[in-house]
């Protein structure tokens, strides 16, 4: 049985019917055609679907897209100014924070939601805040410098 | 050095379209009238078919086919090869079972297809699967591999004996007793090389598709090498001719060696789509990969090293039990044999070296190539019987090591293990990380860490690989069914620009910035007006792919004699233009410049003269667009010290890894941004097999590590951050000089972490702690360690 969902996606109202089981993920990605958001476990471990749901960040795949009706969402794909990347896209690429670019959706959403809770993270902090968000390819190392560095151009 | 040449940090190209959630990965795709797989698998380790009832899924909503063995047979689809011969210490060729994409008669493993359920929607197709019906009758299973060959065992294959894929032999077995038999010492050690799980974070994918009209077929998959899908599934499968298959891998979430790999669920893709005159898609859920990827490692070693009174090593004898599961993967043959025992020599000049290694069916999940592969075993074994040796012995572990080590000058070094290494200076990597690791202010570090109750420890591991893989010839004697060559096209357009295809494919590691700066370099073409274009077999002539770290040794060095050749062609039109003899024209930094003069032309002009050529030299034709094939020489040999250095807490076991010092060789770096990554990476992949990563199943076969919640992987808090130095000494066999870092981190960490555990507990009584060194298992050790004092 469908059911019809609306909700605010990266500033446009979109809605659509999905099933009871279908998944906020796979709303963004098969109804809207936003494949930033990816899909890298089915245990709600790896966060490569992190998005915001109403300002803050949360797992696409362990969310019904029925449970974000109504909701403001923002995805990767949202997250630039036009061209201009968000400073930490600028400071993932940078610092060389993303190999095969899957996880990274994740990990920036993850990252922006990171600071704006926690202004001025230390590595530590950042390294505790990450422990949804596996990546297979950088070592993490890069991640981390990069969100220091995305955190320090956000204060601006 | 130029702002985007060689040897600069240069950002790369790619991460545009990554961060911005614009990448191309093969599940954001959506063809036309596309159709969802889903695959019915085995819940048993090992059962037989009795029968498959797919009457109630047939009728159930949106489902479209249903396929079984059968239909494959029935269709002659060949069943999945292995392409690596192995001929055994008898002289006979190794146990090739068959190995067919959907199970018919049994199922060997947790996770075997045996039916495919084709529907409208992902959703109708999984309720699809669960209505298929399928009669098993369960079998006992064989689990570890050293029980494997045990008479009491169960037969994964009822036509393999003793589930004996190969009993293979290296090395000089006399030469090698005679050297014990001379030993001044003896040290022996009992390891095993946990199993792993590749999870790239990109699940594997595929689409097949079939066009009535001119009758080809499409893949689109998650591979390393799509070249060598297309030939196999061609050749092998018997799905297509290749020049009806296309096969296009596009941007590829990670593969680790887990994507080389023909795998059934890519096969039967392809095959149902032109059952069902529509596109068919599978995407794996992680769980699926968890019980398909081919896993890594496995190994059960026994080892010993013979030294004489001055430590100098005399013979290394090493017997080997290698899981290869339930089937045979692609390479699965050459991982444990050709890319393991011919590394046992290491950094050192061992005269004597014998390895016996049996090859053995078990009913778990196929075992193939992972990072480093082989490599990683290889010196495991050695540097944990070498860091062993020098604390029986009372000598130094750095002074031990040096003492073995090939001296600078004895290159080209010839090893008693078929390896002739082109050269290299691992006294100057050992003495770089000792500095850079502060190695003489460990003693204090450990005092003072004893003062707050921890145990400190250090360890060190000099890793030798063998890259570039690899000149065909050579490989070709030893087995392998395909040369391993590398192809690369340069082609200008007329404006100017350049468009550079190449065979190997990017999954991560950047080669569209990095080959983009070897053509920047090489041909004065500004670094954003060169696109490189890979993973699609209808633009790139052919290719072997990436692993082994090849790239940028095999195709790079296919672009550097592409662009070679573009030069020459550029030479003859410059002359011509300019009015000059071809010998006056010299070409530097993009500019054809008549020798003594300022009469010159630019790449750009030379282009566009190539193209529009109405001032053009006679007989040469119009055009410039240049393909080179390159064949390496030689394997390259990247080669280093990495040293850690870690904190256990005693009350709980926990490991804290306080520094880790990586120091390479690898030759001439393209990128020291990129390479960096990959040290870093790879020493991630190392430790996370040295401390955290372990795949287990139970004793009947039942896979208990099969999600992330169950498997640790190395996470942003238990990861170590790298310092990282460089020696070089460029590689003689590749025209760059390049020799690969992709893998070096995997192949050295697990001893170098493991070798500072054991250090740290060792005057405890604790000399040995098997991988995953979990908190847990060293908590056991101490308690067992102080319970035995």
């Amino acid at each position: 049985m469908s059911v019809s969902v609306s909700m605010t996606v990266n500033g446009e109202a979109v809605s659509g019917n999905v099933e009871g089981r279908t998944l906020l993920v796979q709303f963004i990605r098969e109804h809207l055609g936003l494949t930033g958001t990816h899909v890298g476990c089915d245990t709600s471990q790896c966060g490569a679907c992190v998005v915001h749901i109403n300002g803050t960040s949360k797992k696409s795949c362990t969310t019904l897209a029925v449970q974000a009706d109504g909701a403001d969402i923002k995805t990767i794909e949202g997250l630039a100014n036009g061209d201009e990347l968000h400073p930490m896209q600028a400071a993932f690429r940078e610092h060389h924070g993303l190999q095969c670019g899957f996880c990274t959706p994740g990990m920036v959403m993850s990252a922006v939601d990171l600071v704006k809770e926690n202004p001025s993270p230390s590595e530590q902090e950042i390294r505790d805040w990450l422990e949804g968000n596996l990546c297979r390819c950088t070592g993490y190392h890069n991640i981390v410098k990069a969100i220091k560095a995305g955190a320090e151009a956000m204060r601006g | 050095m130029s702002e985007h040449g060689m040897g600069a940090s240069v950002r790369r190209k790619e991460d545009y379209r990554f961060l911005t959630g614009n990448g191309h990965y093969l599940d954001d795709m959506v063809r036309p009238r596309q159709t969802f797989a889903c695959f019915v698998r085995s819940p048993h380790a090992h059962a037989k078919i009795r029968g498959i009832d797919t009457s109630s899924a047939a009728s159930a909503p949106g489902v479209i086919g249903i396929f079984t063995g059968k239909d494959l047979e029935a269709d002659g689809v060949g069943p999945l090869i292995c392409g690596w011969g192995i001929t055994d210490k008898n002289g006979e060729p190794h146990k090739a079972p068959a190995h067919p994409a959907l199970a018919t008669d049994e199922v060997r493993h947790v996770g075997d297809q045996l039916a495919v359920v084709i529907a409208e929607t992902l959703e109708q197709a999984r309720d699809g699967a669960e209505l298929v019906s399928v009669d098993y009758e369960e079998l006992p299973a064989v689990v570890l591999p050293k029980n494997a060959m045990d008479a009491s065992s169960p037969l994964v294959h009822a036509d393999v004996p003793n589930n004996l894929c190969y009993d293979w032999e290296l090395g000089d077995k006399a030469a090698t007793e005679a050297a014990f038999s001379n030993a001044a010492h003896v040290t022996s050690i009992d390891i095993v090389n946990n199993r792993l799980v590749p999870n790239a974070i990109e699940p594997r994918a595929a689409i097949g598709e079939y066009d009535a009209g001119s009758e080809n077929l499409t893949l689109y998959t998650t591979s390393q090498n799509p070249h060598v899908a297309r030939l196999v599934l061609s050749a092998f499968n018997g799905i297509a001719p290749e020049h009806k298959l296309r096969v296009i891998a596009p941007d590829v979430g990670g593969g680790f060696g887990s994507k080389i790999f023909i795998y059934a669920e890519e096969t039967v893709c392809l095959w149902a789509a032109r059952k069902v005159r529509r596109p068919v898609k599978w995407t794996a859920s992680r769980s699926e990969a968890f019980q398909t990827d081919a896993h890594g490692r496995d190994h059960v070693t026994h080892a010993e090293l013979a030294m004489d009174a001055d430590g100098k090593f005399l013979g290394l004898r090493v017997n080997t039990i290698a899981n290869m599961g339930a089937y045979l993967s692609t390479f699965a043959t050459c991982v444990p044999s050709y890319l393991y025992a011919t590394l046992l020599a290491g950094q050192y000049t061992t005269p004597a070296i014998y390895c016996d290694v049996q090859a053995v069916f078990t009913n778990t999940t196929p075992v193939d190539a992972l990072r480093g592969a082989g490599r990683p075993e290889a010196t495991y074994v050695i540097e944990r019987l070498v860091e062993t040796a020098a604390k029986e012995t009372g000598v130094a572990p750095s002074e031990l090591r040096r003492r073995n080590m090939v001296a600078a000058d004895a290159y080209p070094y010839q090893t008693p293990v078929i390896m002739q290494y082109d050269c290299g200076n691992y006294g100057a990597s050992l003495d770089e990380a000792m500095r850079i690791a502060d190695h003489t202010g460990f003693a204090a570090r450990k005092a003072e860490a004893q003062s707050r109750g921890k145990l400190r420890g250090i360890g060190f591991s000099a890793y030798i690989e063998a890259c570039g893989i690899a000149p065909s010839a050579a490989v070709g004697s030893l087995g392998a069914g395909v040369g391993l060559w590398e192809a690369g096209q340069i082609r200008f357009n007329p404006t100017g620009n350049v468009t550079v295809f190449t065979g190997s494919h990017s999954h991560g590691q950047g080669h569209e910035t990095t080959f983009a700066q070897i053509i920047s370099e090489r041909l004065g073409v500004p670094f954003e007006n060169i696109d490189v274009v890979h993973g699609d077999t209808d633009k790139v002539m052919f290719g072997m792919g990436t692993y082994g770290s090849r790239s940028a040794a095999v195709g790079g060095s296919a672009l550097v004699k592409a662009a070679d050749k573009i030069i020459e062609k550029g030479r003859k039109i410059a002359a011509h233009i300019l009015e000059a003899s071809e010998d006056d024209i010299e070409f530097a930094d993009g500019n054809f410049t008549v020798a003594g003069t300022d009469k010159a032309m630019n790449i750009g002009e030379v282009a566009f003269a190539a193209y529009v050529p109405h001032n053009y030299p006679e007989g040469l034709e119009p055009g410039l667009n240049e393909t080179a094939v390159y064949d390496p020489l030689n394997f390259s040999f990247p080669a280093g010290t990495h040293i850690c250095e870690v904190e256990i807490d005693p009350d709980t076991g926990a490991v804290e890894i306080v520094n880790y010092t990586a120091v390479d060789d690898f030759g001439t770096v393209i990128n020291p941004m990129i390479v960096a990554g990959q040290v870093q990476g790879g020493v991630a992949h190392g430790v996370g097999q040295a401390l955290h990563e372990g795949c287990n199943y139970d004793e009947n076969g039942q896979l208990i590590t099969g999600s992330f919640m169950d498997y640790s992987m190395p996470r942003a808090d238990n990861t170590p951050s790298v310092d990282i130095g460089y020696t070089s000494v460029p590689s003689p066999s590749n025209p760059l000089g390049v020799k690969g870092c992709g893998e070096a981190g995997a192949i050295a960490a697990p001893a170098a972490t493991i070798n500072a555990v054991v250090d740290a507990l060792w005057d405890l009584g604790v000399h040995d702690i098997a991988m995953p060194a979990t908190a847990h298992k060293i908590w056991q050790s101490i308690r067992a360690a102080k319970a035995a004092a």
